[in-house]
């Protein structure tokens, strides 16, 4: 082979290469390559933050200027991790803030922070500018004042949807008057009031301010007075969208949204009052992005105010837009690429909203760039599946939720393989699915057939023996997370496919049929995997081998089992044997 | 580890006793019995659905009898209106679930805005604002006025939270008896005492509240009299 370039030529023809995986790729050409990778990395994506410690990742990349780290699995969404699992952020600030003085943002998404955390963020990093918490917890509002305080160049604070202790508002007073960097602010997840005039005073001052999103807190009529200050806005979040009907308060709003010029993404719109919503009428036609899906406004106030968005590309929306609202939409939104209808009243087995799988059908007719949906409804058909595939081949994200578990196709009572065999199909380049509805493993077979490119699966209530879960860990290539739930798989296809799992960055089983002896094998024979078994009624040994476990994440790792469990997480390794005679906590390492 | 087929991996691992045997997908080969789980894993103990699922019946046997192993489920088809839930399901988050639960305690109070109205206290220096639409009754009503105006004391109500106004004697005493009691304005501009009609009529046609001295408020009583009586 001839002799590389230099160093440096070579080190700047990295700078071109943003993506990991373009950078992963040339780190395993040569040493040397990998060397001059690795010195040039700045920016870190940890899609499992107990794939690795914090060491192992400052060791290899010592000059890094971004992190991203993914804490608990998905399923913590819907409650069925517990608490105290885990995913805590706490180590790698500590690491982080002795590595990289240089750090320049953190992004965190289902990881356990503190307001030490926070402290100690806002003191160690001198140039922080970035700081995202999606969907996180275990902070206050206290936390966020010293982020205020001490941050001095912050651009970019999103408290995505996390569960903040909310103290009092008065964090974001502590934002120092010659703060002027702020490019981005997200305090939507927050209840308590914060300091109008110091709001006011904080977007005046923030000449690039694109991103505001405002807490419930901020009302109506104050809205007008932020928008003036900022009209540069692209992104904005509502406070409460509603106020008592006065002329006064419509006519301040229309004319404060009129010169809202570059506004292309609204949300909020908490409390919802119809009337107020003509109010943006100037703004529809530029919209792109539109999240109503905390707005209880309903037909026709709704589908009105969404047909005036002519350009929308993405709409998240509750069901009381139903079909005919979805039919309009499809009508006026050609440029459509996300849908995503959320259920009003999802503990309601009957509904009282008209929407079925006809609305789906329809924006799938109607919007020839519809690429990725989510939606909730109470019945569905194979034949409007098999109509959805035909009609979308370009779709890559497919999430249907049908309320009632295991509801087979209304019109014939079949299972819904056919329809989502229909999918996987004629969907090639299909990257995550979700199912609902009565499914037999059949649909599983269509799946690992078909869903070469499939990297993200997620079932419930479905699958009738092991081969479903079998099709899908031999069939499906690209797989990367599976996520199950109350579906009849054990110990055979798992143990079948134990290798598949660590060309995975995980899987989760819970309420299924995979066996305390099972797992004890697997983290046996796979020293690259840490199984864990999560058992909230006790330890998993108290029964026999072929006992089911409540709960199983199995994941793939270079940093061993973890040292943060709680008492209901075992680590299935070879020790596993030794530690369960020992008696009291049966904790992992 | 390099990449060696699975098959082979699989002897290398010793799980020949695990080993599936896989026949053509829908074809006469399959081995459905290697690879059907064998229902009794004492799973009903580890799973706790309460779920009460109407089962329809799709002709496979297999299904249904595996399924009355994963839960315990009952075998009528009656779908009551709110079901036991699920852990997690539907798979909606908890931030928007609580969103919601908010919004829906709202709008329940009759009309998708809140039900400010504004609260006056004699003597006090400033005026306090509740959504109506908060409260299910007038216990809860005065309670939360209660914690807004502290030394605020109010007449008694009876177990449906309203008062005998028909008793001119009891209303007098209380009128007499208490510091404050509370009044409201209604849709005709007319000041009544908190208390004599039902809670859904008096949360739709109150404008203002004001919590008057016991003793101005004895000239209202009458003309509340006078009221009740046309209505009735």
């Amino acid at each position: 082979m001839a002799q590389s370039f230099p160093e440096d030529v070579l080190e700047h023809v990295f700078s071109f290469l943003n993506h990991d995986r373009d950078r992963n790729a040339v780190s395993l050409v040569c040493k040397s390559w990998y060397d001059i990778e690795r010195l040039s990395r700045r920016r870190i994506f940890i899609g499992n933050c107990y794939a690795v410690s914090p060491e192992i990742v400052i060791r290899r990349f010592p000059d890094v200027r971004a992190v991203e780290l993914k804490g608990k699995p998905h399923f913590a969404d819907f409650n069925l991790v517990p608490e105290g699992w885990g995913g805590y952020v706490y180590p790698w600030v500590v690491s982080m803030a002795g590595a990289y003085p240089w750090l320049e943002e953190i992004k965190l998404k289902r990881m356990v922070v503190t307001d030490e955390n926070l402290e100690l963020i806002s003191k160690s990093f001198k140039n922080f500018t970035v700081l995202v918490l999606l969907s996180c917890e275990g902070f206050t509002t206290d936390g966020l004042a010293y982020i205020a305080a001490n941050c001095r160049n912050l651009r970019e604070l999103d408290l995505g949807e996390s569960e903040v202790e909310d103290l009092s508002g008065h964090w974001l007073s502590h934002f120092p008057d010659n703060c002027t960097s702020l490019v981005s602010l997200n305090i939507s997840c927050l209840g308590s009031e914060v300091s109008f005039s110091a709001l006011e005073r904080l977007v005046a001052r923030c000449p690039n301010l694109k991103t505001l999103r405002l807490n419930r807190a901020v009302p109506l009529e104050k809205l007008p007075n932020l928008l003036c200050r900022a009209p540069q806005l692209v992104e904005l979040g509502t406070g409460a969208y509603s106020a008592e009907i006065q002329s006064d308060i419509f006519s301040n709003l229309s004319e404060a949204f009129l010169g809202c010029k570059q506004l292309k993404g609204l949300s909020g719109f908490w409390d919802v009052v119809p009337a107020y919503l003509p109010a943006m009428y100037s703004v529809c036609s530029q919209i792109t992005s539109l999240n109503l899906s905390y707005a209880t406004a309903q037909n026709p106030d709704l589908v009105q105010f969404v047909s005036q968005c002519g350009n929308l590309q993405r709409l998240w929306v509750l069901d009381y837009i139903e079909d005919v609202g979805l039919e309009a939409l499809a009508a006026a939104c050609k440029d459509l690429q996300e849908l995503r209808v959320f259920p009003s009243d999802p503990y309601d087995a009957e509904g009282n909203v008209t929407l079925t799988e006809q609305g789906l059908v329809a924006v799938s007719e109607g919007c020839p760039k519809l690429q990725s949906v989510l939606y909730f409804c109470r019945q569905m058909s194979n034949a409007a599946l098999v109509a959805i595939a035909r009609n979308r081949p370009n779709m890559i994200r497919f999430r249907l939720c049908i309320i009632e578990p295991r509801a087979p196709d209304y019109l014939t009572l079949e299972p819904l393989d056919a329809g989502f065999g229909a999918i996987v199909e004629n969907c090639k380049e299909l990257l995550r699915l979700s199912m609902s509805g009565l499914l037999t493993d059949r649909v599983f077979e269509y799946i690992g057939t078909h869903a070469k490119k499939l990297e993200m699966l997620s079932i419930a209530f479905a699958g009738d023996s092991d081969l479903g879960l079998h099709h899908v860990l031999s069939g499906c290539e690209s797989l990367r997370k599976l996520e199950i739930r109350d579906c009849p798989f054990g110990d055979k296809a798992l143990l079948a496919n134990a290798t598949k799992l660590e060309t995975m960055r995980s899987l989760w089983m819970s309420s299924c049929s995979v066996s305390f002896g099972a797992c004890k094998l697997l983290g046996q024979k796979m020293p690259r995997l840490n199984v864990e078994v999560i058992n909230e009624r006790g330890p998993p040994d108290s029964g026999p081998e072929d006992c089911p476990v409540e709960k199983l994440y199995v994941y793939r790792t270079i940093a061993g089992p973890r040292v943060d469990m709680p008492g209901f997480v075992w680590t299935m390794d070879e020790r596993v044997s030794s530690r369960f005679s020992r008696a009291t906590e049966g904790h992992g390492d | 580890m390099d990449m060696i087929s699975k098959e082979h991996k699989k002897e290398k691992l010793g799980f020949e006793e695990t080993e599936l045997r896989l026949g053509l997908p829908g074809g006469g080969g399959i081995v459905n019995g290697d690879l059907v789980i064998n229902g009794k894993r004492g799973y009903t103990e580890t799973v706790d659905l309460k779920l009460n699922l109407a089962l329809k019946e799709t002709g496979k046997e297999e299904n249904s009898q595996k399924e009355k192993n994963l839960i315990s489920c009952s075998n009528d088809s009656i779908k009551s209106p709110y079901k036991a839930q699920v852990v997690g399901w539907p798979p909606v988050r908890s931030f928007r679930k609580s969103i919601m639960a908010v919004q829906k305690r709202n709008s329940e109070g009759g009309g998708a805005a809140a039900s400010f109205v504004k609260v006056s206290m004699d003597g006090a220096p400033y005026l306090r604002k509740v959504d109506l639409n908060m409260y299910k009754s007038y216990q809860d009503l005065y309670g939360a006025l209660g914690k807004m105006f502290s030394s605020f004391t109010m007449g008694k109500c009876d177990s449906r939270g309203m008062m005998d106004f028909m008793n001119e004697r009891k209303l007098m005493d209380v009128l007499n008896g208490s510091d404050f009691v509370p009044t409201y304005e209604d849709k005709d501009g007319d000041w009544m005492l908190v208390g004599d009609v039902p809670w859904e009529i008096f949360v739709g046609s109150c404008k203002r509240l004001r919590i008057m001295k016991g003793t101005e408020a004895i000239g209202l009583a009458p003309r509340a009299m006078e009221k009740c009586k046309n209505r009735s």
